[in-house]
């Protein structure tokens, strides 16, 4: 099969949903907003900007930091590549979370 | 605003010491190791003293002037919003000592820049600075801990309106 066109999603991806069992996961690629802004010169990847919006039970009793830490954590490898992830954005919520929100 | 200055000499002057044996291209690779962690323990107090700078500090890109990221940006904003006294504010701008760039990351353990610091603990990034703006959690810290504009001043403002 060709290499993927998409590796970094892929990697998001999998890594998350094999971690965290998460019951919603939405993984956004933004880069191409941001890929005249001055620090992505001469980077040519186009996976270096996401938004990832995770729900999962396993997110229970911890506060954001430590649920955005345990996220960054699977992504070392990807946020610390020359040309890998530049900027990650985010949201990490309980099912309970999120029904509250949507309760309202 | 002019505690950004802090960020250039005050880091690099006690990072540079500790530098200057890590450049040496005849040190052995289990040595340089070894220094490495030794400019770590230098960075880290540097740091240390950079988040006691001031009650809320940030790190981030660019200056609150002109930020150079727009998540610095809005980070930013939100401080501004929320109210905070720029007497008990300060900004690093990491982008004038790569030092500080690679070393608060380690300091924090969070890979991202801006960081918020309030009383020299770990806030967030920006993601966590929005929720905690929307959800009124972070009004409550930084009142808490007493780094907003005095409440007479917009009491007073309030009323002229």
């Amino acid at each position: 099969m060709a290499a993927s066109m998409t590796p970094m999603e892929d990697a998001i991806r999998t890594k998350v949903t094999a971690a965290l069992a998460p019951s919603s996961l939405e993984i956004f690629n933004d880069s191409h907003k941001h890929s005249h802004h001055k620090a992505m010169q001469g980077t040519t990847s186009q996976e270096t900007h996401f938004r990832v919006y995770i729900t999962s039970e396993q997110f229970e009793g911890k506060r954001q930091p430590a649920r955005h830490r345990e996220v960054y954590t699977l992504l070392k490898d990807e946020l610390a590549a020359q040309g890998g992830i530049h900027a990650l954005q985010l949201r990490t919520k309980t099912p309970q979370e999120v029904a509250a929100t949507e309760a309202k | 605003m002019n505690k950004i200055m802090l960020s250039r000499s005050g880091l690099s002057a006690l990072a540079g010491q500790a530098l200057r044996p890590y450049r040496n291209p005849l040190l052995s690779s289990r040595f340089a190791a070894l220094q490495r962690a030794f400019i770590s323990t230098e960075t880290r107090k540097a740091i240390d003293s950079a988040v006691a700078t001031a009650p809320v500090v940030l790190f981030m890109k660019g200056t609150p002037e002109t930020p150079q990221c727009g998540f610095s940006r809005a980070s930013i904003q939100i401080l501004g919003l929320q109210g905070v006294n720029p007497q008990k504010f300060t900004a690093f701008n990491v982008l004038e000592d790569e030092e500080l760039r690679a070393g608060i990351k380690e300091y924090s353990d969070w890979p991202t820049i801006p960081q918020l610091y309030v009383n020299k603990e770990f806030v967030g990034g920006t993601d966590i600075m929005m929720s905690m703006h929307q959800d009124g959690s972070l009004a409550k810290l930084l009142e808490e801990k007493g780094v907003l504009v005095e409440a007479e001043e917009s009491d007073a403002s309030s009323t002229s309106s």
